[in-house]
């Protein structure tokens, strides 16, 4: 019963923080259900044992009863201070990172999450670690409010544009994590995704080497399509042609792009370089300047990549 | 031994000799009803004007329910999912919940309970109104001219950086304002200076008290609401720099001032619809409430305790350990008077003479969706499973639980309660109850899933998802289609009755209260004489139940 409920309610617990929560939930939930079942019962026996069968139905006359009054005063009350310590107690316990944590900067602006790792290489969209081990994420945002949420290790932070605040986790399981923004941040809020990838401290090694190995070894338009999903140019951009926050990338290859200010530009090799690294030079008419910077966060072989996937967007 | 609590000069049995305040000869036209003072004609007025609202918010709820039935676009593209749950959220909350029971039952109710001729500021009550309508117009306005995309929580930067008719609606949202700290004076003044002779403090009706901390809450929160408004516009309009992170500011600081107004606003919200179960309960219970000081002390607790608990929803917005810590431990304590309540209305209904008519029927509905509202509210009050909680789809469910299971529910209930009072006209019986059903049925399917959507991993505001909550969310769905069509029956049944011959009883339920000593409905000054109290309200021993009535 008890792990029939908890796997109702939430997902499997992936790091050590979560373990500690969880017990906490399932002891609110029984509170929650035990309280339930008293308040419903008496309701519904009540209604039905003192349904009004005449007119002048005599009924008693109780004013207050000081003994029940304070035991629903009083117990409550305690049940409430069990949970709030229990409480307070887990999210100390949770608030600072340990010593020798691994530490990774973390940027959100709309709608892209990117990280950088302690060796100076960023990854957009991909948040790679090794498991059991202390990852410390200090975040900080380059637009407006965004949360930092990975429901697998049950935590959250707002991500703020004026200060650095900080999170931790330790994962136990191998495996891939979502992470999606929680604090409104427009339109591309609900698509402004990344991804924990978990991994054996083999293979993080491997990843800092060599780079992701989802990327390796695809021919530059596979890689593109990856890219497409996992750098989030997905959110604003469609590749069938429906307008989305940016032009969308079916057939624009070899089209004429006309600009806000009246030019007219070939998309070509160079356009779509510029595009991704200045977005701001060149706004096509009819949509915002809203398109981030990629300089310095995405490597050569994968603006090749992306070149070459919308090349082959007929 | 007196047959009646109200004095022989309100004796029922002498009306038709009046006329009532809906057809009073010497107040006709619309003149007579736009510029009235009659808290009856603007109570009504309000009435109206909430339940449209009512209405467009609820349109709104469908349509971004609608658009949830698949991931991915439907109908709407992602900016307008966004400007539709903005508007749902804000005039639901700012022009239909706040104003609907304290301005519309409440300007009705609350000076008849009293046995007062009026409020105790006539005028003041009239320009409230029409400064409400004002800020509804204001805040279509906005609606038509430019779109709101901000969420009815306008945090910032996002709400200075972002375009769309934002100016506008804080606006609105600074003159709605006015309209219910006008409401919230009038009814201390009220309660203070006209009740009845021998109505002492805990001799009025529970519904006052509730209503008079709802009216200490709306005078001490909302300036500042106002002034956040007002620092917001600054920002927008002339770049100050107080919220903008780009030009100094602190946009966290802007998340404390709001929920300074409105967690409060939570119980401006909850409290009016507690007052109104803790009438419906002894009144068709026909037994004397229990707990009369405990229930009545503890709406005033929650009202004071409710302004030290707005850090509750920012344990995730990097404020320090020790405020998220004193701020959890309060939450904790202002949820101990509504657990009372929810006891004391129980035991009110042993040993007593229920019958399950349909104000009685929304009044338990009440106990049990309002107590599902009030225990989730533990899971969110305890700061690591708040963690992993907070903005998603568990929140959503839990506050919908409270406010509408709760709010909207009691507001439901006081309507079909004091119907034949406001219009001297019964409904029917029968398709009120269906209506109730389907309306109980229809908000569990829409707002159960939910809390395991949130306690799952679904963020709120989201306009797609990942598949595997696609058969919650449809679910959802349909439960709303499901409780949309229960209100539209309830608002039908309610709206018909009005076409009939005016044959309500004046006492259809057998309350002791002294709205119901006077005729259906009432006549223009209220009362034939000045009522007097000789005992407590819901004393069934004093009373004797009319004959005529259910």
């Amino acid at each position: 019963m008890n792990t029939w409920l908890r796997d109702l309610f939430l997902p499997s617990a992936a790091s050590i923080k979560a373990q500690s929560v969880d017990d906490l939930f399932m002891f609110i939930l029984w509170l929650n259900i035990i309280f339930f079942i008293l308040i419903a019962g008496l309701t519904i026996l009540f209604c039905i044992q003192y349904k009004r069968r005449s007119a002048n139905q005599k009924t008693a006359h109780i004013e207050h009863h000081t003994v029940l009054e304070l035991t629903w005063t009083v117990l409550p009350l305690i049940l409430c201070l069990i949970v709030f310590f229990w409480g307070f107690n887990t999210y100390m316990q949770a608030g600072v990172a340990p010593d020798g944590a691994m530490e990774i900067q973390v940027t959100a602006k709309k709608w892209i999450w990117s990280f950088g790792y302690p060796d100076g290489s960023v990854a957009i969209g991909k948040l790679w670690v090794p498991v059991n081990k202390p990852v410390r994420l200090i975040m900080h945002s380059e637009d407006v409010l965004h949360a930092f949420f990975v429901p697998g290790f049950r935590i959250k932070q707002d991500v703020l544009p004026n200060r650095y605040t900080e999170t931790w986790f330790h994962a136990t399981q191998v495996g891939d994590y979502v992470i999606p923004c929680t604090e409104y941040c427009g339109k591309g809020h609900s698509e402004m995704k990344a991804v924990v990838k978990v991994v054996s401290q083999q293979d993080y090694e491997k990843f800092l080497e060599e780079g992701d190995p989802d990327e390796k070894g695809l021919p530059p338009e596979k890689l593109g399509a990856t890219l497409y999903v996992n750098l989030g140019c997905s959110t604003c951009h469609s590749i069938d042609g429906t307008k989305g926050q940016g032009p969308s990338w079916k057939g624009i290859w070899s089209a004429q792009h006309k600009m806000v200010d009246g030019k007219s530009f070939l998309v070509d090799e160079n356009y779509i370089r510029t595009s991704i690294l200045q977005p701001q030079q060149m706004i096509v008419e009819g949509f915002e300047g809203i398109m981030p910077s990629y300089q310095g966060q995405i490597r050569e072989r994968q603006l090749v990549a992306l070149i070459a996937y919308i090349k082959s967007l007929k | 031994m007196a047959d009646v609590i109200a004095s022989p000069a309100v004796h029922t049995g002498d009306h038709g000799h009046h006329a009532d305040y809906l057809s009073d000869p010497q107040h006709k036209g619309i003149w007579s009803w736009m510029t009235t003072v009659d808290h009856k004609r603007l109570g009504v007025m309000y009435l109206w004007a909430v339940l449209l609202a009512f209405l467009v918010g609820g349109v709104f709820a469908l349509l971004v329910r609608l658009e949830l039935m698949n991931p991915g676009e439907d109908f709407m593209t992602a900016e307008q999912y966004n400007q539709a749950f903005t508007l749902h959220g804000a005039i639901m909350v700012f022009l239909f919940i706040i104003p609907s029971i304290p301005a519309a039952l409440g300007n009705f109710v609350m000076p008849l309970m009293l046995g007062a001729k009026d409020v105790a500021f006539p005028r003041l009550n009239l320009a409230s109104f029409w400064v409400y309508v004002a800020g509804a117009v204001m805040a279509v306005t906005s609606i038509v001219v430019g779109g709101v995309d901000t969420g009815w929580t306008f945090y910032t930067p996002y709400s200075t950086s972002t375009g769309g008719a934002v100016t506008m609606m804080t606006l609105s949202v600074f003159v709605l304002g006015f309209s219910s700290i006008f409401t919230g004076i009038n009814f201390i003044a009220t309660v203070h200076k006209l009740r009845a002779p021998g109505m002492g403090w805990f001799q009025l009706p529970l519904f006052v008290w509730g209503i008079y901390a709802t009216a200490i809450i709306q005078v001490l929160a909302t300036p500042v609401l106002g002034i956040t408004m007002v620092l917001l516009i600054m920002e927008r309009a002339f770049n100050i720099g107080i919220f903008d992170a780009q030009i100094g500011g602190d946009p966290v600081l802007f998340q404390h001032f709001f929920w300074f107004y409105s967690h409060p606003a939570v119980y401006i919200m909850i409290l009016p619809g507690m007052a109104i179960i803790s009438e419906i309960i002894p009144t068709f219970s026909r037994r004397t409430i229990f707990g009369y000081r405990l229930i009545a002390l503890s709406s005033v607790a929650i009202a004071l305790i409710g302004f030290l608990v707005w850090g509750h929803h920012m344990f995730t917005s990097g404020q320090s350990a020790l405020a998220a810590s004193i701020f959890s431990f309060l939450t904790f304590l202002v949820a101990i008077p509504s657990g009372i309540k929810i006891f004391n209305w129980i035991a009110t209904m042993y040993k007593a003479s229920i019958s399950l008519n349909t104000p009685m029927l929304y009044a338990t509905s009440f106990l049990l969706l309002f107590g599902i509202g009030g225990l989730t509210g533990i899971f969110l009050g305890a700061l690591s499973v708040d963690i992993h909680l907070h903005d998603t789809y568990f929140v959503v469910a839990h506050f919908h639980y409270v406010m509408m299971g709760g709010t909207v529910i009691a507001f439901l209930g006081g309507l079909h309660y004091w119907w034949p009072k406001m219009f001297g006209r019964m409904y029917n019986e029968t398709v009120a109850r269906i209506a109730c059903a389907l309306v109980f049925i229809g908000f569990n399917m829409t707002f159960l899933t939910q809390f395991f959507m949130g306690s799952q991993g679904m963020p709120r505001r989201y306009y797609t998802y990942l598949d595997q909550f696609q058969p919650l969310h449809q679910f959802s769905t349909f439960g709303s289609w499901v409780l949309g069509a229960g209100l539209l029956i309830a608002a039908v049944n309610l709206m018909g009755a009005l076409r009939g011959p005016k044959n309500a009883p004046d006492n259809p339920w057998g309350g002791t209260t002294l709205e119901w000593q006077t005729q259906s409905p009432p006549i223009t000054h209220n009362f034939a004489g000045q009522p007097a109290i000789e005992h407590n309200p819901y004393d069934y021993r004093y009373f004797k139940v009319p004959s005529d009535a259910v």
